[in-house]
C-alpha cells in the first residue's frame, strides 16, 4: 500500500492472549507464516489474569469424571443455548490440550502420585481445575510465550487494529493496524485473519478486565459484515473486590470457594442456601452439614456457594437490595473461618497479596468483601465449530471474542481450556482456508486510506470532546442500564444514550501529537466500545426472558417455548446494527439423553 | 437500590480526598523535564489511580503503559521517588506525600515517551534461550513429577516480567555496552526455571556463562529487593547458576578430559564480555555449597 510500511503473511492472528498464541503456534506448526499482532507488549494480555484453573476432565482427582459429565456442566451451565458441538468438543479436546501445555514446560500442582492436580470450582460436578496455585493464567500465558518465540513466530507488539480489510469479492485479507508507539500506520495483508481479541468489560464501570479488553474484535467483525451471537449474555463475576474504591472490580478467585470458602451477609448467614433455583434442586447441598461434606466426599450434593456465576452474582445482588450487604455494598467471602492460614496461603497466594497490599485485609485472618463485577462475553462472532470460521470468508474468531461455545452463561475454567482448544482449531481452520485460495487476496487501497483519515480526524477537532469523559459516561451507563438486571425501559434509555455517544465520539478531540498519545489510543478504542455497547442492548431489547447471564426483571422467568430455542444474532445491515432470531442447533439424541432436563 | 441500578449520573467517590502533587518526568528520547501536576487522591488509592487522574483532568496525552492493575501484568513499572516499582501496587498511603512524589520512567531503558521506554533489549534476550525440551511421557500418557520437584521452578514461573530487576541491575542501568552480552536477573530467573524443571533436557550452561553473561553479576541483590513477586532472584536462581556453570566449566575433571579429546577454546563472545568495563571487577565465582535464604 503506497506510503505505508505493509507485511504479507499467509495467517494474521490479532490478538497475543491465550487463544491468540495458541491459535498462531498451531498455524505456524502447519508451516504458513504466521504473525500475531497484539495491543500490548507480549505476555501482558488479560490471560494472564486468569486465576483458579484450566478445566479439564483429566480425571486425576476424581476417575468417575469424563468428558461426558463436563459436556453436561458445561450446557447446564449455559442454560442451554450453547452450540452444543463446541461445548462437546471442548469437553472431549481439553484433556490433551492441557497435557500438551506441560510438553511444553507447563508445572502445575501435583497429585500425591505425580498427576496434574485439579480443584473444585461452581457448577463443576467433579474437582476439574488444573492450576497453579491461584496464578494459572500467568502459566498458560508464560507457556504460550516461551513456545511462540521458540517457533519464530513473528509479533508485532502495541499496535492497534483499525479495519479489517477485504477484497472486491468481500473476502477478509489483512488489517489496518496503527504503531501506538510512533503513530504511524502499518497494513498487513494475509489469505486468513483470526481474530482473538478478548472481551469487552471496559464499556462497564466495575469490571475485572484490563484495558484492551475494548471489545475491538466484536467490532472488527461487526464492521467486517460477520454475525455476532449471544451479545446480550454478559457475565458477572460475583465475586471482585469492592473496597478499596480504586481497587473496585479487581478479581477475586472462585478457587477461594472452591477451597472451601463461603458466602456471608451483614449478619453472619450463609445466605446462598436461601438462593438455590429448582433447576439446581437436585444436585445442590440444602443444609451446612452437607454441603461441608462434599469437599471430601462428592457422593454428597455441592455447597449453594458453588452454584454457576450467574446463580450467585444474582443473591449477591439480591442480598445487597434487602438491606443485609456489608459497609461498602457487598458481602463477605470468608474463608478465614475455614481453612488455616498456612493452606490460604499456599492455595490462593496472589489473593492474600492483593488484599493484604491493596486493602489492608490479612484473607487468613478476615472476610473479603465482595461484589459483582463485570468479568466475560459469552456472545461474541459467530462460527462454525470445526473451523472457527465466521460468516465472512477469510475471518476466524478464537477465545471470547467467539461466541457459542458458553452459551448463556460460562463455567469457571471453561474459558482456559476454550482458548486452547479452539485456538488450535481456528490455526487449523485458518491454514485450511489459506491453502484452499487459488490466488493471494489483495485488500482495497481506498480502503486503507479512508481508515488512516478517520483515525487522523481526531486531531482536527480544536477542543473536542474529552475521550475520558465519554468514556466514563458510557461505563456509568452499560452499569447501571445493562447490568446485572436489566429492565425495558432502562434498556431504551440505554438505546439514547448510546445515540448521544455515538454523536459526541464523532466529536472527540485529540491534542499533542502521534507519538503514543493515550487520549488518541482511548478515542479509537471507544469506538469499538460503542459498538458492542450498541450490540448488547439491542440483544438484551429483543430476548424477553432471563436466562444465564441476561437477566430482566421485567421477565424474570426463563421462557422454554421461544426464547430456549433461539440466538440473537446482531449484524449490520445498511450500517445500522439490527438484531435477529437464529435457531438454536437441535442436540442429537445421544448427547441430549447426557444433560437431564432442560430450564 | 443495587449498585448497579442507580440511575447514571455523578458517583461520590468513596474515601476521604485530599491533594496531591505528582512530579512526573515528561519527554522523549532527545530529553524531557518535571512537570508538577496537582489533583485529588482519594483514600486507598494507588499511584497509577493519580496518574490515570491526571490525563483525565489535566494531561491528556501522557504516556504511560499499564494493564491489569492488579500486580499480575507487569506493565506499568516506573521509578517512584527514586525506587523501581510497580505504579498499580504502590499505595499513595505508603508515599511522603508532604513534598511531590517523582515518577520517572525506568532510567535502564530508552524512552519512547514520558514514563513509556522500550523494552525491546528484553523480547532480544528470551530470542537467545534454547527452548524446553522435556523427556519422553509416562506409559499412561502423563508425565510424573512431585510438587516437591515442581516447587523450586515454581518460584521462577511466578515473574510477571515487569523488568524491574534489569532496571535496578547495575550491570546494564547505566551500562549499555554490556547489554549485548547479558542477559540480566529476569533472564537467569527463567534459565533457572529452565534448569531446574524436573523434565527438562538441554544443557544451557556454556551459553549461560559465555554469552548471557551470568558472570558480571556481583549478586548486590538490588534485584532481589525490587521484585515484586518477591522470587529470591539472588539466592535462589542466579547463584545456583553460578555454581552449576562453574561446575561445568572449571571441574578438574571434566577439564582434563577437554585437553585429552582437545575440545574448542572459548568463544569469541566470551573473549569479548571479559574484556567489557563491567568486567574489569572479575567474575564472581560463588562456592557456596547451598543457597541461604533471604529474610
Amino acid at each position: 500500500m503506497a506510503g505505508h510500511e505493509s507485511h504479507s503473511v499467509d495467517v494474521l492472528v490479532i490478538g497475543a492472549g491465550g487463544a491468540g498464541l495458541r491459535a498462531a503456534i498451531e498455524a505456524a506448526a502447519l508451516g504458513a507464516t504466521t504473525a500475531v499482532v497484539c495491543k500490548s507488549l507480549l505476555g501482558k494480555a488479560h490471560t494472564v489474569m486468569a486465576e483458579g484453573g484450566v478445566a479439564a476432565a483429566l480425571g486425576n482427582v476424581w476417575p468417575e469424571d469424563n468428558w461426558k459429565v463436563h459436556f453436561r456442566d458445561t450446557m447446564r451451565g449455559g442454560k442451554m443455548l450453547n452450540n452444543w458441538r463446541m461445548a462437546q468438543l471442548h469437553a472431549q479436546e481439553a484433556p490433551d490440550r492441557v497435557l500438551e501445555l506441560e510438553d511444553w514446560g507447563a508445572l502445575f500442582d501435583r497429585t500425591p502420585d505425580g498427576r496434574i492436580l485439579q480443584r473444585d470450582f461452581g457448577g463443576h460436578r467433579f474437582a476439574r481445575l488444573a492450576h497453579v496455585g491461584d496464578r494459572t493464567g500467568l502459566e498458560m500465558l508464560r507457556t504460550l510465550q516461551n513456545r511462540a518465540v521458540a517457533a519464530d513466530i513473528e509479533v508485532f507488539m502495541e499496535c492497534k487494529i483499525l479495519r479489517l480489510l477485504a477484497d472486491p469479492s468481500g473476502a477478509v485479507c489483512g488489517a489496518l493496524g496503527l504503531w501506538r508507539g510512533s503513530g504511524k500506520f502499518v497494513v498487513f495483508c494475509a489469505k486468513a485473519v483470526i481474530l482473538a481479541t478478548g472481551g469487552i468489560g471496559k464499556a462497564w464501570k466495575f469490571t475485572s478486565n484490563s484495558w484492551e479488553s475494548t471489545g475491538d474484535g466484536h467490532a472488527l467483525a461487526l464492521w467486517a459484515g460477520a454475525d455476532l451471537i449471544d451479545m446480550e449474555c454478559v457475565q458477572f463475576h460475583p465475586t471482585g473486590m469492592i473496597w478499596p474504591a480504586s481497587a473496585r472490580g479487581l478479581l477475586v478467585t472462585e478457587g477461594v470457594r472452591g477451597d472451601g470458602g463461603v458466602l456471608k451477609n451483614r449478619d453472619g448467614e450463609r445466605f446462598m442456601f436461601s438462593y438455590i433455583p429448582e433447576y439446581y434442586a437436585k444436585e445442590t447441598a440444602d443444609t451446612i452439614e452437607e454441603a461441608d461434606r462434599w469437599y471430601d466426599d462428592k457422593t454428597f450434593r455441592r455447597p449453594p456457594e458453588l452454584l454457576p456465576r450467574d446463580e450467585v452474582a444474582r443473591a449477591i445482588n439480591a442480598e445487597v437490595k434487602a438491606g443485609r450487604g456489608s459497609p461498602h455494598g457487598g458481602v463477605y467471602l470468608d474463608i478465614a473461618s475455614r481453612r488455616s492460614p498456612e493452606y490460604i496461603r499456599r492455595r490462593l497466594p496472589s489473593m492474600y497479596k492483593q488484599f493484604k497490599e491493596l486493602a489492608d485485609v490479612d484473607i487468613t485472618t478476615q472476610a473479603m468483601e465482595i461484589g459483582p463485577t463485570c468479568h466475560y462475553m459469552m456472545g461474541g462472532v459467530a462460527v462454525d465449530p470445526e473451523t472457527q470460521a465466521s460468516t465472512v470468508r477469510g475471518l476466524f474468531a478464537a477465545g471470547e471474542v467467539a461466541g457459542g461455545m458458553h452459551g448463556a452463561n460460562r463455567l469457571g475454567g471453561n474459558s482456559l481450556s476454550d482458548l486452547l482448544v479452539f485456538g488450535r482449531r481456528a490455526g487449523i481452520g485458518a491454514v485450511e482456508y489459506a491453502r484452499g485460495l487459488s490466488h493471494t487476496p489483495t485488500p482495497d487501497p481506498a480502503a486503507v486510506e479512508a481508515g488512516a483519515a478517520d483515525a487522523l480526524g481526531f486531531f482536527d477537532h480544536d477542543g473536542g470532546e474529552n475521550p475520558y469523559t465519554l468514556h466514563h459516561e458510557l461505563q456509568e451507563a452499560m452499569q447501571s442500564l445493562v447490568g446485572i438486571i436489566r429492565t425495558a425501559p432502562e434498556l431504551a434509555r440505554a438505546l439514547e444514550l448510546l445515540d448521544e455517544f455515538d454523536g459526541r465520539a464523532r466529536l472527540v478531540g485529540v491534542d499533542g501529537h502521534r507519538q503514543f498519545n493515550p487520549a488518541w489510543h482511548l478515542a479509537l478504542d471507544l469506538e469499538s466500545m460503542l459498538a458492542v455497547a450498541r450490540a448488547t442492548t439491542l440483544a438484551a431489547i429483543a430476548r424477553r426472558e432471563s436466562r444465564g447471564g441476561h437477566t430482566r426483571d421485567d421477565f424474570p422467568l426463563a421462557d422454554p417455548e421461544h426464547f430456549a430455542k433461539v440466538n440473537m444474532v446482531v449484524r449490520l445491515a445498511n450500517g445500522a446494527a439490527e438484531v435477529s432470531e437464529r435457531p438454536v442447533a437441535a442436540l442429537p439424541d445421544e448427547l441430549a439423553a447426557l444433560l437431564g432436563e432442560g430450564p | 437500590m443495587p449498585p448497579d441500578a442507580t440511575a447514571p449520573g455523578p458517583v461520590e467517590p468513596e474515601g476521604r480526598a485530599r491533594s496531591v502533587t505528582l512530579s512526573i518526568w515528561r519527554g522523549d528520547a532527545r530529553g524531557g523535564e518535571f512537570h508538577d501536576y496537582t489533583v485529588t487522591a482519594i483514600e486507598g488509592e494507588v499511584v497509577l489511580d493519580v496518574v490515570h487522574r491526571i490525563q483525565a483532568e489535566l494531561a491528556p496525552d501522557l504516556a504511560v503503559r499499564w494493564n491489569c492493575k492488579a500486580g499480575k501484568c507487569g506493565s506499568c513499572s516506573a521509578e517512584i521517588d527514586g525506587k523501581p516499582r510497580l505504579m498499580c501496587m504502590t499505595r499513595m498511603s505508603t508515599l511522603d506525600t508532604t513534598e511531590p512524589i517523582t515518577v520517572s520512567p525506568m532510567r535502564a531503558f530508552p524512552v519512547t515517551r514520558d514514563l513509556v521506554t522500550d523494552v525491546s533489549f528484553n523480547f532480544a534476550v528470551a530470542k537467545k534461550i534454547p527452548p524446553f525440551a522435556p523427556g519422553p511421557r509416562a506409559a499412561d500418557g502423563n508425565h510424573r513429577m512431585s510438587q516437591f520437584d515442581v516447587d523450586r521452578a515454581q518460584e521462577f514461573h511466578k515473574c510477571i516480567e515487569c523488568f524491574l530487576c534489569q532496571d535496578v541491575c547495575h550491570v546494564i542501568r547505566d551500562h549499555e555496552e554490556n547489554k549485548p552480552s547479558y542477559a540480566g536477573p529476569r533472564f537467569f530467573v527463567r534459565l533457572a526455571a529452565l534448569e531446574m524443571h524436573p523434565l527438562d533436557t538441554v544443557d544451557r550452561r556454556d551459553l549461560i556463562r559465555r554469552e548471557l553473561g551470568i558472570g558480571l553479576c556481583n549478586i548486590t541483590k538490588c534485584c532481589t529487593e525490587v521484585c515484586p513477586e518477591s522470587i529470591h532472584i539472588t539466592d535462589n536462581a542466579i547463584i545456583p547458576l553460578k555454581e552449576r556453570v562453574v561446575d561445568a566449566a572449571y571441574d578438574p575433571v571434566a577439564w582434563l578430559g577437554r585437553r585429552i579429546l582437545r575440545r574448542p577454546r572459548p568463544t569469541p563472545a566470551a573473549t569479548a564480555a571479559a574484556s567489557s568495563p563491567a568486567a574489569r571487577t572479575g567474575e564472581v565465582i560463588v562456592v557456596e555449597a547451598a543457597p541461604r535464604s533471604e529474610s
